[in-house]
């Protein structure tokens, strides 16, 4: 082994699932010390990769090598054995388990456990002090801050002598304050001379952090270049294959009357954590409101009271209509009459029905209406020429209604969604994360529908987690942290900083002092989430 | 009541809280690493079935005691088969190890014995020593202490011994050991034992194994120490029982015991008392048939505390990307 | 796309465990020294070759249909209904009760409010187990499994002490009223010349049966309450989005489930023992569980493989009848089939899906080169 040997080398990999080959002839080099960013969009291939170079699958074809010696990783195990962590996107812990349980399972000295758990106490205080990875070791992880769960994870790794750590996606889940914590663990573990590759799709953080980063796009494996000499224009050019357009062309706005009024909104979930914490604003008709933030701050659960499916306290009126909250007439087919439609954040989990063909899901959540009925029975042949006119018009590919929903790729998943909600003409339109695992050509021809239903006179509320969505789209923009709307700005007059110092829970620009500000605003939240559940 | 019909009532407590205990740890252990079963009952049917088979052919109830552990181990690998290996429904596949367990049983009960699907009765070394524990002789003029160290603790075979010993060692195993520590893990978040590099497949057969084991004892001792030969469905439901036990205890050894002897309690009151008369009000014998039943379903209702299964549990584990 | 087309997963998966189940069967008769092919012969020979035979099988597949149409309405919620044995004996007691205790003019009026009181006990039967499912979260599989032996011990308790005629040794009601008495076979078809059916229990409750399967059938796949039900089955969270309540849905599936289930008790308490009897249901509500899997939750599927298991039932008494087979082997049968067809379906799913995978492969090879 020299120095000159790449902590990890991967030859020729390639994998398929079926038709869809995820990966296809993919080869990198990573050289020790160093942050290697591996970028691409969602579905481009990243944690397929990673999976394999963890032991999770096993590659079609190709090689892997490690520290200058090639490997066989058929198993975790092997991985382990051979240096590598992985932190992964959702997180692998046993809830009802303290820290140290979960840190030494699967890494025990012997059979029994008391030795393992006093040496891992020690090995857990010299791993905080060194990196700045500080967890109370008896708390059992379902009490922990989604933060701190992910410093659980790093301290595993770690723990098994990894000087190779993979992360997936880390800061997908946390907010810029926790996302800079974990940058500087990162920092450190690098000074340290540990190898780190980072997966993510956001390319603030590749520029941040990297030394070198490797661009995938459907599976293969585009460019990989210093990150000292590439820009972020560059990068997304290589994520996409041609320039884009994150803009959207679209009139200024003119809204008019008020459809939808919120006040005070309050919900506290079965846990007993007070999930919205007073949530008030008005939509007008011809305006998008987009809802910025990092998620798990309140924007699902936001949603959900809006579109009848969970129960909270406050006012909602749709048309100066007072709504109801909780109890009878509270439920989603109840806000679909009021003039409500609902295009959720997940449409495989809640807005198809993924085995009911196209056509049954054309009228899923309005299969009440009496234009469907005939007699006793459903009208099948009324629903099918529905769903078939509306795939056209959405341009759904392969136009057949009677082809299962799970049979139709993301975007056009997204498209049934979205013909069958706009279509019912709502005067309000919530939608969560359009875009979430769409290709390019389906985002473009998404948000123009979007746009044109805002100028088609409708209120349009709109939740992303992509900061470039909400700007390209958002007429207003409210940036919500731990269950409060922080503050709500005008589009064309905010920008990058302030909302990020807003998602952070900062609401006065700190000047200089913005880190400490924002650790305090932080540790607030933790102490409010742990004290629950 | 008096101290000598109280002291028989716990006698047979015991007696009766035995094959309760050992498929209720039996359950403990497959349910901790995430697989659900219903197939107890099962189980425990073929293991009496061959315990008494064998025991009746050799004459040794420890040849029986191995067969029966076979057996058992048999369905337990169809189970694991099934719901680890090939994912599919654990309650169905449990439903399906009972039925097969209750029609092989007679079936080959018939073609061996021909005697309407039962064994013959079982006599000397084909059936379980009583043991007598040390002094027990001698203390039993002890008042109170003695008939209770006499009759109530000694005297047993020692599948009793075995299985209330049972109890601290599964404590033990769960609590203090590194196989228990995974094996909890793999109920609640395999994906946490997968990604550590432990086989989850591994671990859950391992389970399955332990349970079929224990399963294995209770039914020798249903079938060669409380009763002496096979009768056809002769668990009467001691598998079900055992897993309203087991959710009456929460999973948890201890609290496994307890609950095994208060339904080892109510089987005993009403093997002897039949009808039992509360000063005017009439307890009939089938209310205390059903006890067991409704006291789960009151438990399950968390109405008296939330019975939460692990996590995992029933769910084939699928690596996901 | 999908893996395999949808006529292979609705026929060929089933027959192929079928056929596995079969060969384990022979082998068992094989290792208890009878000879299967035989043996199989003499089951044909006693279930289908003769009209008693058939007035046999056909008894005992109407009992299946109901606890088969019971279990398949369940599962389309994703409701694992394994209470169906106590729920046909509540139904069996509504049954009873409506014969024994209400005055009936004729048989066809007796039968409607039998099954209304047989539907609405099993239905009641139901109800607390799908309320703590609703409410609660209480794992259904566990209340109904309680549910079952709850009901055993209840009807036992009834029929010692209350419903059993002074004097009478077994636990059973007395004879129902002669008006209650419903037409068998033999009454409907046989004439002076041709004695169709003679002394079979098979009765008009068969028909009944085949109006349930209808009525399932338009249920689930026509009606917005199927629709409704089987999103619920698929996708907890998307029927919380599109507004269906999980809780109803779930009451009212095992309303129906349990009501079916009781059903049950009209073809054994008032069209076969004219009274009611200690374990009338027989293992009957479990076997609805290899009904259903096996029918793949399809009633006309559930039709079929009741016929099968009446069959299996009437040959397999017909065997214990001639050979030393005993009965029990029909019961090692079914828990082959519902392993094969329920726990163990990836066994057979998995290498038929590489078959068809790889055939579609060539299939798509061979216009391109």
């Amino acid at each position: 082994m020299t120095d000159s040997a790449p902590a990890i080398e991967l030859k020729g990999i390639s994998k398929a699932f079926g038709p869809v080959q995820a990966n296809r002839d993919i080869s990198i080099r990573v050289m020790p010390g160093t942050i290697h960013g591996i970028i691409g969009e969602n579905g481009a291939g990243k944690s397929t990769l990673m999976s394999i170079l963890y032991g999770f699958y096993a590659a079609d074809a190709g090689e892997i090598f490690v520290k200058g010696r090639r490997t066989e990783i058929p198993d975790s195990q092997a991985a382990i054995a051979a240096g590598i962590g992985m932190v992964f996107q959702h997180f692998k812990l046993v809830q009802n388990f303290t820290v140290l349980e979960n840190v030494i399972l699967g890494a025990e000295d012997g059979a029994l456990l008391k030795p393992s758990l006093a040496k891992a106490r020690g090995v857990l205080k010299r791993l905080a002090e060194e990196y700045e990875l500080h967890v109370d070791p008896d708390t059992q992880v379902q009490h922990l801050s989604v933060g701190h769960q992910q410093r659980v994870e790093i301290l595993k790794a770690l723990y098994r002598q990894a000087d190779i750590l993979i992360l997936d996606e880390p800061t997908g889940v946390l907010t810029p304050a926790e996302a800079d914590h974990l940058f500087r663990i990162l920092d450190n573990l690098r000074a340290e001379g540990k190898t780190i590759i980072l997966i993510t799709h956001k390319l603030r953080e590749i520029m941040e952090i990297t030394d070198t980063v490797s661009v995938m796009r459907r599976g293969e494996m585009t460019a990989t270049v210093k990150t000292a000499e590439t820009s972020p224009e560059q990068l997304a050019e290589l994520m996409v294959g041609r320039k884009v357009l994150l803009r959207v062309d679209k009139a200024p706005a003119r809204p008019a009357a008020t459809l939808l009024e919120v006040e005070n909104l309050h919900l506290v979930d079965a846990q007993g954590v007070e999930r919205l914490r007073g949530i008030s604003f008005g939509l007008r008709a011809g305006e998008v409101l987009g809802i910025a933030g990092v998620a798990g701050n309140g924007q699902s659960e936001l949603l959900e009271v809006l579109g009848g499916y969970a129960e909270a306290t406050g006012t909602v009126r749709v048309n100066g209509r007072e709504i109801p909250l909780s109890g009878a007439g509270c439920d989603g087919m109840a806000r679909r009459a009021a003039g409500i439609g609902h295009v959720p954040e997940d449409r495989q989990r809640e807005g198809l029905i993924m085995p009911y063909t196209a056509w049954e899901n054309s009228v899923f959540g309005y299969h009440r209406d009496p234009r469907y009925q005939k007699g006793a029975l459903m009208d099948q042949a009324a629903i099918r020429e529905d769903a078939a006119g509306k795939m056209e018009r959405f341009d759904v590919r392969p136009p057949n209604p009677n082809l299962a929903a799970r049979n139709f790729s993301g975007g056009n998943q997204q498209k049934i969604v979205l013909a069958r909600e706009i279509e019912r003409n709502p005067d309000v339109l919530l939608v969560g994360q359009p875009t979430r695992g769409v290709d390019i050509g389906a985002i473009e021809f998404i948000h123009k529908q979007i746009v044109a239903l805002r100028d088609a006179g409708k209120a349009i509320l709109l939740v992303s987690v992509e900061l470039d969505e909400i700007f390209a789209l958002s007429d207003r923009i409210a940036v919500m942290f731990d269950g409060r709307i922080m503050g709500i700005r005008e589009a064309a007059e905010t920008d990058q900083r302030e909302l990020g110092l807003l998602m952070a829970g900062i609401t006065e620009d700190p000047g200089g002092d913005a880190i400490a500000a924002i650790d305090a605003a932080m540790a607030e939240k933790e102490r409010r989430e742990a004290s629950h559940g | 009541m008096d101290f000598a019909t109280l002291l028989q009532v716990l006698d047979s407590t015991v007696r009766l809280a035995t094959p309760l205990l050992l498929a209720c740890l039996a359950g403990l252990f497959s349910e901790r690493s995430g697989i659900f079963d219903i197939g107890l009952e099962g189980k425990m049917l073929v293991a009496a079935f061959f315990s008494a088979a064998i025991a009746a052919a050799t004459g040794s109830v420890w040849l029986g005691l191995l067969a029966g552990i076979a057996a058992s181990l048999v369905l337990s690998g169809i189970h694991g088969l099934a719901s680890i290996t090939f994912r599919g429904n654990q309650l169905i596949s449990g439903v399906a190890i009972n039925f097969l367990a209750a029609g092989l049983s007679v079936l080959i009960a018939q073609d061996w014995f021909g005697q309407g699907g039962r064994t013959p009765s079982l006599v000397g070394g084909g059936r379980w020593d009583n043991i007598t524990l040390p002094l027990a002789e001698t203390l039993s003029g002890v008042p109170v202490i003695g008939p209770i160290y006499a009759e109530l603790i000694s005297g047993h075979s020692i599948l009793v011994y075995v299985a209330f010993l049972m109890v601290p060692l599964t404590w033990w195993i769960l609590f203090r050991t590194r196989f228990g520590l995974r094996l909890r893990a793999v109920g609640e978040a395999p994906e946490a034992v997968d990604t550590a590099g432990v086989s989850v497949v591994g671990l859950r057969y391992a389970a399955v194994g332990i349970c079929g084991l224990l399963c294995g004892l209770a039914g020798s001792y249903l079938a060669t120490g409380l009763q002496a030969g096979f009768v056809k469905d002769m668990t009467a439901g001691r598998g079900y029982i055992a897993l309203a036990a087991l959710i009456f205890a929460k999973w948890r050894p201890w609290h496994a015991l307890g609950a095994c002897l208060l339904f080892g309690l109510l089987q005993a009151v009403a093997l002897r008392y039949q009808n039992i008369d509360l000063g005017g009000l009439t307890i009939p014998v089938q209310v205390m048939d059903a006890l067991p039943y409704i006291l789960t379903v009151v438990i399950l209702a968390g109405f008296v505390g939330k019975a939460i299964p692990p996590r995992a549990g029933g769910e084939p584990y699928v690596k996901e990307r | 796309m999908d893996r395999m087309p949808a006529w292979a997963d609705a026929i060929l998966v089933p027959l192929i465990s079928l056929l596995l189940a079969a060969l384990l069967s022979a082998l068992v008769i094989l290792a208890i020294g009878e000879n299967p092919v035989e043996a199989f012969r003499l089951m044909v020979d006693g279930a289908l070759m003769r009209s008693t035979g058939w007035g046999y099988t056909l008894y005992y597949a109407t009992n299946f249909i109901f606890t088969g149409l019971a279990v398949s309405v369940a599962f389309h919620a994703r409701l694992f209904n394994i209470g169906g044995e106590g729920q046909a004996t509540l139904g069996g007691l509504g049954v009873a009760l409506v014969c024994l205790y209400l005055p009936w003019p004729h048989w066809t009026l007796a039968l409607l409010g039998a099954s209304l009181g047989a539907a609405l006990f099993g239905a009641l039967w139901a109800l607390i187990p799908a309320w703590l499912q609703a409410k609660r979260g209480s794992h259904i599989v566990i209340t109904t499994i309680m549910f079952n032996f709850i009901a055993a011990a209840f009807l036992n308790y009834l029929l010692v002490n209350l419903m059993k005629p002074a004097g009478q040794m077994d636990p059973a009601t007395e004879i129902f009223p002669a008006a209650t008495h419903l037409p068998t076979f033999q009454d409907m078809f046989a004439t002076e010349a041709s004695p169709l059916f003679r002394g079979a229990p098979g009765n008009v409750t068969f028909f009944l049966a085949l109006l349930a399967c209808v009525a399932v059938w338009l249920l689930i796949w026509r009606t917005r309450l199927g629709y409704e039900i089987r999103a619920l089955g698929h996708s907890e969270s998307a029927a919380r989005y599109a507004g269906i309540s999980p809780v109803r849905i779930i009451v009212i599936t095992m309303l129906i489930s349990g009501a079916l289930a009781g059903l049950m008790g009209v073809n054994t308490a008032m069209g076969e023992a004219e009274r009611l009897v200690l374990n009338a249901t027989e293992g009957a509500g479990f076997i609805g569980i290899a009904v259903a899997l096996m029918g793949r939750n399809h009633p006309f599927g559930v039709f079929l493989a009741a016929i099968l298991f009446g069959f299996l039932y009437q040959g397999g008494a017909e065997l214990a009848l001639w050979t030393s087979i005993p009965r029990e082997l029909i019961v090692v049968i079914q828990a082959l089939v519902i392993l094969f067809t329920g726990a163990l379906d990836n066994m057979v799913r998995m290498p038929l899906e590489r078959v068809f995978a790889a055939r579609r492969r060539r299939a798509r090879r061979t216009p391109a080169e």
